[in-house]
């Protein structure tokens, strides 16, 4: 029986395709990336059809690392709902999908957040015709609430430790939530503060609406690969520690060539010129180069797809650099 | 050789031989799915067991008619109040689905051109365009009716919104309990006076007015004794107050367009299934009864219906299976059910797929199964029996 029992797990293990995600995506010749249905300025199909926005620059970053080519990339949207599972299964090799870092979903899930891209917080958005000014002032509202979302459980706690109520009306997508919330059905549409600016960005008339000015929770929001394989955790999680350490360092997509005949140490590091990072992490010597140059830094990204010049009209807040006030942070690299 | 042979050639054994095969192989294929995925969640530190049924749910359900719900019950309270809403769509589809079906299907044979053509597009038409898509038209339509600030009023105590239709709530005072036990009583002396005027015109050939009889018994005795005892019922009528309507009653638009997609759909089904039972008796039966004079109603009611209901009620059986489980689709427009609460949202929230499934797929195989079992026990009651 026990022999029986360990035929059976070796079967299993060579069923379970995810030894080695890296060796899998390699093979394969481009990335699965899981991103969401559509969240303008995160990742959506922009004029031209290409996916854009900060998750999808997160992907491509990832794509660059491996193939040196940012079109190595194919996006596969997810639902709230169906993100983990695709996941789990290998449908995806990675998520960047704006995902809250929880402890439940980091250990009890079996995933393993290898950062924060994005710094976010719960609101509201509400009708300026409502004339509300507080979340506190929502009493009795209907309130539209993607499911299966940390936003769910945080609502639910605000509502209870301020002695109010509320009608939850559960949607599945973005678009869902915009449809009802534009038609009246809910008062008040909660989620991430950024996909609150990003919906209102896509009504007909934005300053119909407004963002209520309390933030309910902390929502860290960062790319997310299956928990137990750290050669591949490492590789993304590198991806997007180099665009952070790329801006701390001044280095964008226009000087990168410059800046490869630079004389300070952390940046021919970075760039490849010193050292063998990329051997470390079984990818070309150039790699981080190539993110730069092909993606751009961190900064790049926020300011083409979030930032105040964009219709979501974001200001930097926590997500600027830890030396510049705000929280984002990556470790050294050596 | 030969004598190797011998056990194969034997009947018996074979048939043994190669059922205990099919069967072995069956539980090895078993036994291979569950260690399998045993060994793999185990692999992935995803979290197993029942526990997490006794956790507090963390989200709230607005849609709960049948039980209070708050964000620290539990996920087994989810699964309780999603079997309550699964089932009430069911049922109220499934009695509207029959009706409605009854009188296409009977529409649909009449000699009216016109009215038969239309059954006949209602029925192509909901037959052949996917039920989700109906599901998602109907809500689509609701949710542009009028703001609740601009509610629709009707009779000046309906309010139509795109919240919902809000109507006055009933509260039985202390007297009401005689007019419940009044109707109780009427139902049960209505039911016995019909199977004694149905013995006696068998024996006698009498008839008694049985109809009219029980709608004085069940209508107009207990509306005396309600006006004797002073009118014992109020009503809470709903009031616009800040964001929504507070008080009342109130039938969510999720929970119409549920029940208007599944009922017009199946009735369609149940339409042509009706027509086939009546054409399924022969002319003959008709015009016989006919001959001897019977009104066409009487034809209908006493000849034909009768004798169809063989034919009608075991794929109805299957309809009213196949409404229940397209339920399942009310998760389209956040309709609160088994699937859309449990098995959705807990089961996003816990992480635990397989349990979630497991008991979801387990309730639906239970409902179906006491949906056959009831109807099976009906349709053995209008076989033929022979004598």
């Amino acid at each position: 029986m026990k022999k029986l029992l360990s035929i059976f797990a070796v079967v299993a293990f060579a069923f379970s395709a995810h030894a080695g995600t890296l060796d899998d995506v390699k093979n394969r010749g481009f990335l699965k990336c899981g991103v969401t249905t559509g969240l303008a300025g995160f990742a959506a199909p922009d004029d031209s059809g290409e996916w854009a926005g900060l998750d999808a620059d997160m992907c491509r970053a990832v794509a660059v690392a491996v193939f040196g080519d940012r079109s190595k990339v194919e996006f596969i949207t997810t639902t709230g709902k169906s993100r983990f599972p695709t996941l789990a299964s290998g449908e995806v090799d990675m998520l960047a999908r704006n995902t809250t870092w929880t402890i439940s979903r980091d250990v009890n899930l079996g995933f393993e957040f290898v950062g924060v891209n994005f710094y976010d917080g719960q609101g509201f958005m509400v009708p300026s015709a409502l004339g509300v000014s507080s979340a506190t002032e929502l009493d009795g509202a209907t309130v539209c609430i993607q499911t299966g979302t940390t936003t769910e459980l945080n609502l639910a706690d605000f509502f209870r430790l301020n002695g109010i109520s509320y009608e939850a009306l559960p949607i599945e997508t973005n678009d869902e939530g915009k449809e009802n919330l534009f038609a009246g059905r809910c008062d008040v549409y909660t989620t991430d503060a950024s996909g609150l600016s990003s919906t209102r960005a896509a009504a007909s008339n934005p300053d119909k609406w407004v963002v209520l000015p309390e933030i309910i929770s902390k929502e860290p929001l960062g790319p997310l690969v299956r928990h137990g394989d750290h050669q591949w955790g490492d590789v993304v999680r590198w991806s997007l520690n180099a665009m952070i350490i790329a801006e701390e360092l001044g280095i964008t997509s226009e000087n990168v060539d410059a800046q490869t005949s630079s004389n300070v140490p952390e940046v021919l590091r970075l760039l490849g010129v010193e050292g063998n990072y990329g051997e470390m992490l079984e990818l070309s010597n150039d790699w981080a180069y190539q993110i730069i140059k092909q993606i751009g830094n961190y900064s790049e990204s926020y300011e083409a797809n979030v930032g105040p010049d964009t219709p979501l009209e974001i200001a930097r807040g926590l997500n600027a650099l830890w030396t510049q006030g705000g929280i984002l942070y990556a470790p050294p690299f050596r | 050789m030969r004598s190797n042979l011998g056990f194969f050639s034997d009947e018996k054994f074979r048939s043994i031989f190669f059922q205990t095969l099919v069967v072995g192989l069956f539980a090895l294929g078993l036994f291979f799915v569950i260690s399998t995925t045993s060994y793999n969640l185990e692999k992935r530190n995803i979290a197993t067991g029942w526990s997490f049924l006794q956790n507090p749910a963390g989200f709230d359900i607005s849609f709960s008619p049948f039980l209070e719900f708050k964000s620290t019950d539990t996920h087994l309270k989810v699964y309780f109040v999603g079997v309550l809403n699964t089932l009430l769509v069911s049922i109220t589809g499934c009695i509207a689905a029959t009706i409605l079906g009854f009188i296409l299907g009977i529409v649909r044979l009449s000699s009216n051109w016109l009215l038969s053509r239309l059954v006949y597009i209602y029925v192509e038409f909901s037959r052949n365009v996917p039920l989700l898509l109906q599901i998602i038209l109907w809500y689509s339509i609701l949710i542009q009716l009028p703001r609740v600030k601009q509610s629709l009023q009707v009779l000046d105590v309906f309010y139509i919104s795109n919240r919902g239709l809000y109507s006055p709530r009933p509260i039985f005072e202390s007297g009401f309990s005689y007019v419940s036990i009044a109707i109780v009583l009427a139902l049960i002396s209505s039911f016995l006076i019909n199977r004694w005027a149905k013995k006696r015109q068998d024996k006698t050939g009498q008839q008694f007015p049985v109809f009219s009889s029980s709608i004085g018994l069940i209508f107009i005795v207990p509306l005396i004794l309600f006006f004797i005892l002073g009118s014992p019922l109020s009503f809470e009528h709903p009031e616009l107050k800040g964001f929504n309507f507070k008080g009342g009653l109130v039938i969510r638009p999720e929970f119409i367009a549920m029940f208007l997609a599944l009922s017009i759909y199946t009735a369609a089904f149940i339409s042509e299934i009706v027509r086939a039972g009546i054409m399924s008796v022969s002319k003959g039966q008709r015009e016989a009864s006919a001959a001897i004079g019977l009104k066409q109603t009487w034809i209908m009611r006493l000849i034909i219906i009768p004798q169809a209901l063989r034919v009608i009620v075991p794929p109805l059986t299957s309809q009213y299976l196949n409404l229940t489980k397209n339920s399942s689709l009310g998760i389209a427009v956040g309709y609160a059910d088994l699937v859309h609460g449990f098995g959705g949202i807990s089961l996003n929230q816990t992480g635990q797929a397989i349990e979630c499934m497991a008991i979801v797929m387990a309730t639906y195989l239970s409902i179906s199964l006491t949906i056959s079992f009831f109807m099976n026990i009906y349709n053995r009651s209008i076989q033929f029996k022979e004598k």
